[in-house]
This record gives C-alpha cells, sequence and structure tokens, in this order.
C-alpha cells in the first residue's frame, strides 16, 4: 500500500468540510455529550437516598409509637402514615409507596410480654427489586437502632459487628462510578454510530464511485475517514472529561496521558466497527440499526458501566469479552477513582490493543478497491 | 380514499420488507437481545468473590467464614495472609469486599462481649459492593443473633410482593417490551421519510393527489405495526421462555402497546420532519432515545432522579410504558390502575403528532 501524504490530506480536508458542514455533527460532538453526560450522571442514581415509606399503624402504645418516630427520623426515609392497609397495598401496587411497614394492634402487648412474638412486617415493591433490597435494608437498620434505644444502658449490642469502610468513593455516590462508565458510552456513539454512516452514504450517493476511480489507495481511503473522526472524538472526550471533574465534581486521580492512550485505543475499535458496518452495508439504514444494535446497547448492557459481569452467566460473559466498551469502562472507572493501578490498566490496554487492531484490520481487509470487488 | 390509504400503506410496508436484509433487520437484533440482555441487565451480585483476612484462627471464625463462603453471592473465598494483601485485592479488583475478622473475635464472642470485623469495600462500583456487604451483613447478623441469649424485642419479617424472591429477569423481560420496541418503531418512522427526501422521491409523493395527513399516515403505521409484533414477541418470550409471570390481559397490554406505539410514531414523524437527512434523523432518535431509556426509570428509579430529569421524564413516553408493560405482568393491572399512565401516552401522542403535522406542512409548502 503506498501513501501519499498529499492525497491523504486533501482526502482529510473533504471530510473535515463535510463534518463542520453538516450542523448535526457539532450537535454530536459537543452538544450531545455533555447533554448525555448530565443525564446519565444525574438521572442514574442506584442510592436511593429517601425512599418513599407507607407505614400504617393500627396500634397506638408506645412501643409502635416509638418505632414509627425512629422510622421517620432516617434521613434515608420519607414516610407517610395511615391506618388503612388497602389505601396502602393500592399505593404500593400504583408505585407511589415502594414500602409499607404494617404495625398491627397487638403489637405493643406483644413486646412488652417478650417472649419474641412481636413481628414488624415489611412489604416491600418487588418489582422494583433493586429498591426493594435497598427498603428492607434501610428498615433493617431502623429495626435495630429502635432495639438499640429500648435499652438505653448498652452502648452498643452485644456479639458481632461489622464495621464497613468505603475506598475510593467513600461517600458511595452512584455518579462517581457512573459518570466514568457513561464516558464510554458516548464515545462509544460518536466512534461507532457516526461512523457507520460515512461510507455507507458515499455508497448510496454514489460519490465511492467517484472516489475509486481516483488514484487514491486502500489506505489513504481508510486513513481519511480515520483521522478526522478520531480528532471529532478527542474534541468529545476532552469536552466530556472537562464537565465530569469541574462540573460534576467526579475525582480524576490518573495522569491525563495515560488517559488519552486508552481513549485512543478505545476509538480505534469504535472507529473500526462503525467502518467496518458502513463499508459492509453499503446503506445507511442498516448500517445504523446495526451500530445500534452491535455498538450502543452492548456498550450500554454488557460493558460492566452498570450491570456487574461477574453476576452474568459464563456464556455472557464470554460475550463481553467481545465488547471493546467493556475494557473501555473498567480502565476509565480504575483511572477516574484510583488512578494508576497498573495490574489492571495493563490488561485493559491489552485487549483494547487487540480488539482496535481486529476491528480495524477487518475493515482494512472489506474496503474495496474496485467496483466489482467486495 | 380509503383505497388510496390502503395502496400508501401497502407501498409502505413493501419499502421496509423489500430487502432480506431489512427484513432480518427487524427481527434479528430482537432475538439476539432476547437472548442476552435478560441475563445481563441484572443489578444482582452473585459469582463475586469475597477476600477474608482471618487474624483469629478460632472456632467462631472459622465457621463465619464457612457460612460466609456457604452464601450464593461468593462461591469463592480469597484467604488472605496480611493488611497489604487487603489492600492488594481491592486494587485490583479482585475482591468486591475485603472482611477483616479481629484476633481476639473467638475469646471475645465466647465471654459475651462486643467485638468488630471490618469490611473493606471497592468503592469503584458502590452499587454491587454494597449489595455484596449487605449479604455479609446479613449472615453476620444471623451468625450473631444465634450466639447472643436475648430474644429481639420483635421480629422484621419482610415480603416481596409481586415477585417474592426478587427475581432481576421479571423486572427486566417486561421493561425489554418496552425498550427494544421502542428502538425498532422509532428508526422505522424516523429514517423513512429523510430516506425518502435524500433520494429525491419525497417530491413525488408530494406531487401525487395524497394530502399531507395520508402521507404521514402511511409512514406512522408501518411503525406502530412494527412496535407491535415486536412487542409480542417480547411478551410472548417472557411469559413462555423465561416463565415470568403474567397476571394482567392481554387485551389491555394490546390497548397500552398501541398507545405507545402512537406516541412513538409521534416523536418519530417529528424527528423525521425536522430532519434534512438519514443522518440527522440518525441523530436526532438517537438524541431522543438515549435519555428515554435512562429517564425511564428502567436503569435507576424516577424518584431518585433531581427534579428537572424527573419534569423531563413525565413526558417520556417510555417511563409510563415500562410502568404499565410491569403493571400488567406483575402487578395485576386493569384498566383502572393503567389509566394514570395511559392518559399521558395519548396526550404526548397528541402533542406530537399534531406538532409533526404543522412541521410537515411547513416543509411540504
Amino acid at each position: 500500500m503506498s501513501l501519499s501524504l498529499r492525497r491523504l490530506a486533501a482526502l482529510c480536508r473533504k471530510e473535515s468540510y463535510q463534518i463542520v458542514r453538516d450542523p448535526s455533527s457539532i450537535l454530536i460532538a459537543f452538544v450531545l455529550p455533555v447533554l448525555l453526560l448530565f443525564i446519565y450522571g444525574y438521572g442514574i442514581n442506584l442510592d436511593a437516598n429517601r425512599v418513599r415509606l407507607g407505614i400504617v399503624q393500627q396500634d397506638g402504645g408506645v412501643e409502635a409509637s416509638r418505632f414509627v418516630q425512629t422510622l421517620q427520623a432516617s434521613p434515608y426515609i420519607a414516610a407517610s402514615l395511615s391506618n388503612s392497609e388497602t389505601a396502602m397495598r393500592q399505593q404500593l401496587q400504583l408505585g407511589s409507596v415502594r414500602g409499607v411497614v404494617i404495625l398491627r394492634s397487638d403489637f405493643s402487648a406483644k413486646v412488652r410480654q417478650g417472649q419474641g412474638a412481636a413481628a414488624i412486617q415489611l412489604l416491600t415493591d418487588g418489582a422494583e427489586p433493586n429498591t426493594a433490597n435497598f427498603v428492607a435494608s434501610y428498615v433493617q437498620g431502623v429495626w435495630q437502632l429502635w432495639q438499640a434505644q429500648r435499652l438505653p444502658g448498652q452502648a452498643e449490642p452485644a456479639g458481632l459487628t461489622l464495621q464497613a469502610r468505603y475506598w475510593f468513593n467513600p461517600t458511595t455516590v452512584s455518579r462517581n462510578y457512573l459518570v466514568p462508565g457513561s464516558i464510554s458510552v458516548i464515545m462509544t456513539i460518536i466512534g461507532a454510530l457516526l461512523t457507520s454512516l460515512v461510507v455507507a452514504r458515499e455508497w448510496e450517493r454514489g460519490t465511492m464511485e467517484a472516489l475509486l476511480s481516483t488514484p487514491v489507495t486502500r489506505a489513504e481511503l481508510l486513513l481519511s475517514k480515520i483521522i478526522p473522526y478520531y480528532l471529532l472524538g478527542m474534541a468529545a472526550m476532552a469536552m466530556c472529561v472537562l464537565v465530569a471533574t469541574l462540573v460534576m465534581g467526579v475525582p480524576l486521580r490518573g495522569s491525563l496521558w495515560v488517559l488519552f492512550l486508552v481513549t485512543s485505543l478505545f476509538l480505534g475499535s469504535a472507529l473500526g466497527l462503525g467502518l467496518l458496518l458502513s463499508t459492509t452495508t453499503r446503506n445507511q439504514f442498516i448500517a445504523a440499526q446495526f451500530a445500534l444494535t452491535a455498538a450502543f446497547l452492548p456498550a450500554i448492557m454488557l460493558s460492566g458501566f452498570v450491570f456487574e459481569i461477574r453476576s452474568m452467566p459464563l456464556a455472557v460473559q464470554a460475550v463481553t469479552y467481545l465488547i471493546p466498551a467493556r475494557y473501555f469502562v473498567s480502565a476509565l472507572q480504575t483511572l477516574f477513582q484510583a488512578g494508576e493501578i497498573w495490574p489492571v490498566l495493563l490488561i485493559n490496554l491489552l485487549f483494547l490493543l487487540l480488539s482496535a487492531a481486529f476491528w480495524l484490520g477487518l475493515t482494512a481487509w472489506r474496503t474495496p478497491r474496485r467496483l466489482d470487488g467486495n | 380514499m380509503w383505497q388510496r390509504l390502503f395502496t400508501l400503506i401497502r407501498k409502505e410496508m413493501q419499502a421496509l420488507l423489500r430487502s432480506p436484509q431489512s427484513r432480518r433487520l427487524l427481527i434479528a437484533p430482537v432475538l439476539l437481545q432476547l437472548l442476552l440482555f435478560p441475563f445481563a441487565a441484572t443489578l444482582e451480585v452473585k459469582n463475586s468473590t469475597l477476600a477474608v483476612f482471618n487474624q483469629d484462627g478460632g472456632a467462631a471464625s472459622i465457621e463465619l467464614v464457612q457460612r460466609l463462603a456457604a452464601t450464593q453471592a461468593f462461591p469463592q473465598v480469597l484467604m488472605l495472609h496480611s493488611q497489604q494483601e487487603m489492600q492488594q485485592v481491592i486494587d485490583r479488583q479482585q475482591a468486591l469486599l475485603a472482611i477483616s475478622l479481629p484476633q481476639d473475635l473467638s475469646r471475645k464472642l465466647a465471654a459475651g462481649q462486643s467485638v468488630a470485623a471490618q469490611a473493606i469495600i471497592d468503592g469503584r462500583r458502590s452499587n454491587s459492593a454494597q449489595i455484596a456487604y449487605g449479604y455479609a451483613l446479613q449472615v453476620i447478623q444471623q451468625f450473631a443473633a444465634e450466639r447472643s441469649h436475648q430474644l429481639p424485642p420483635a421480629r422484621l419479617v419482610v415480603q416481596n410482593l409481586y415477585n417474592p424472591n426478587l427475581e432481576y429477569r421479571w423486572f427486566v423481560l417486561p421493561s425489554l417490551v418496552a425498550i427494544i420496541t421502542t428502538i425498532g418503531c422509532l428508526m422505522v418512522t424516523a429514517l423513512s421519510l429523510a430516506r425518502e427526501r435524500e433520494e429525491g422521491t419525497f417530491e413525488q409523493l408530494l406531487v401525487s393527489p395524497l394530502t399531507p395527513g395520508y402521507i404521514m399516515a402511511g409512514k406512522a403505521l408501518p411503525g406502530m405495526l412494527v412496535a407491535l409484533v415486536q412487542g409480542c414477541i417480547i411478551a410472548a418470550a417472557a411469559v413462555w421462555v423465561y416463565h415470568v409471570p403474567f397476571s394482567g390481559t392481554v387485551g389491555l397490554l394490546i390497548v397500552s402497546m398501541l398507545c405507545y406505539g402512537l406516541s412513538l410514531v409521534g416523536f418519530g414523524l417529528l424527528i423525521s420532519a425536522l430532519s434534512s437527512n438519514q443522518q440527522q434523523a440518525f441523530l436526532g432518535s438517537f438524541a431522543f432515545m438515549s435519555p428515554a431509556v435512562i429517564l425511564s426509570g428502567y436503569m435507576a428509579p424516577v424518584e431518585n432522579m433531581p427534579l428537572p430529569l424527573r419534569m423531563v421524564s413525565a413526558v417520556d413516553p417510555l417511563s409510563h410504558f415500562i410502568i404499565i408493560v410491569k403493571g400488567i405482568f406483575l402487578k395485576g393491572y386493569g384498566f383502572a390502575e393503567a389509566w394514570p399512565q395511559l392518559w399521558p401516552l395519548l396526550a404526548i401522542a397528541a402533542s406530537t403528532l399534531a406538532l409533526a403535522y404543522l412541521m410537515f406542512l411547513r416543509r411540504s409548502h
């Protein structure tokens, strides 16, 4: 493959004009990333601070009232009181509360008897399993606090307790790990979705035939598609990192050059995948659908960005190894929150390198130089 | 008049189903996603590794470690021998959670004194880690309760309604009915008009005796059909392949699918009317779809969002439809329970369709 720098520069210029002239490209590079970052960063909040809880208090006794007071004092619970169980169950069905605590009319009496027969009933909304878990653990916390308060003599209950310390993210803000993850989704969009349309458009409009009749070589053609979109992707990445750290307050503990390296490698695979779809389908509509299915959805579902990869069945875990976003997410989460932990980074860098080589190589192989050959 | 509409719809269906590639494209991704996502999209914590640094060697500590190892969440337990190792396994993500048991654990427990174990949690993935910590905490509390001779003043009895074992798949599949159909329906509607414009056939449509209303109806129907067919495939798979309980009625599901399809088609046509080529239409639908999925309550509950995003979520048709589908599957929704979500769908459909019609009129003159 021969490469003429002059021809390459001319092609790159042509491609850049095409990007700049279409206002939607600017939208993608600068407006969409920031918009999405905010939506991902603030829209996905897994921490369930303040769950809405209904309380059905059928017992007016001291013990029941104390428990209700402890519930109401919890910073994690927004409680609403009612004495009708049916009304509360209906609210649970409609989703306006996520859990209902029921204290039966004999509660205080049974507590005073001390036979262990008293029961606090908690109904959770199982249609939201994650929230149901949180509701159960918050109420459990209140239950323990209530027990401790009933025994003012003992500072802490005898027996075994577990003290938790969170590393890297002591306040457990889910935003701190979701934002680096969402950056990788955004970069997938820019890298794969945009380029999936580029070559297909040339085929649809017939300009590809015009290009192929010039002395342009395969390498030049490919590079002229990669370089401008790589620069666009890098600009969007810079934008994302600035907004994430300066506006959203996400810590960035790793160094910028590692971030640059990781992003470049990831963009290599994303651009490669997009161009491959574009080259093989030669149809914008189909390429776009493929890009959504093959790049965007896996980047959300199979990258470990929200859903833990280790919890998936082995067969699905095997599929995740093919998704470049998986390595990008892991590298970004480590770089942002923990800094340069080389054993984690090196593995991810290696796989990103392999995947970039794979997708770009496949694209180069499938890029035609002649009209009749595929 | 009906004949014209019918011919137009037939033309649109032919355009949609013309090539085997595009036919496959309407079904294959749905099947692929049905195969992968129910297993992938889970916030449960399974198969993760727990690291334990047992500084005590006593019987009680060994029993505790065995109990922790027996939970489903931690099939693997890494035994550590120093504080440095604890730091290393967390740093390198070899374990989500590391628990250190103090030297005098067995002795203090036997003497009835209080003793504290320490857990180090990987905050890089705070949600999974918190859940894993919850599992470990449960085991430890159970263990402690068995050893203390005091009865608690009251038991806490937790009952999960609608989904007793909190199976994630029961939550995911009804949501997938909504999410997967969104992609198919929106792409078909948003890109079809833009394609006609790009290929120049749009002018031909305009000079035909069809009024803009007809043209829009012709573009709307294939999208609704795609939504309906894909939705039914996923719902059927949810019931018969994944055994998710179905407690509502099929009629209500179909009615709400149609209402949802209508609101999606409204957005699709609006995007289509605003864009002048396929790339813009594609990006437009993407700019709509991505926030629509994120703010739908599928990734995280709507009530956790800040107020401005909750307001956006209120006009997101997906967030209403997911509530309805989950309600029909799991919570036995009838029309009365679904109505609070159905009317917003209809209102969204009415306003987007009207807006799209106006834009369409302006652009076709």
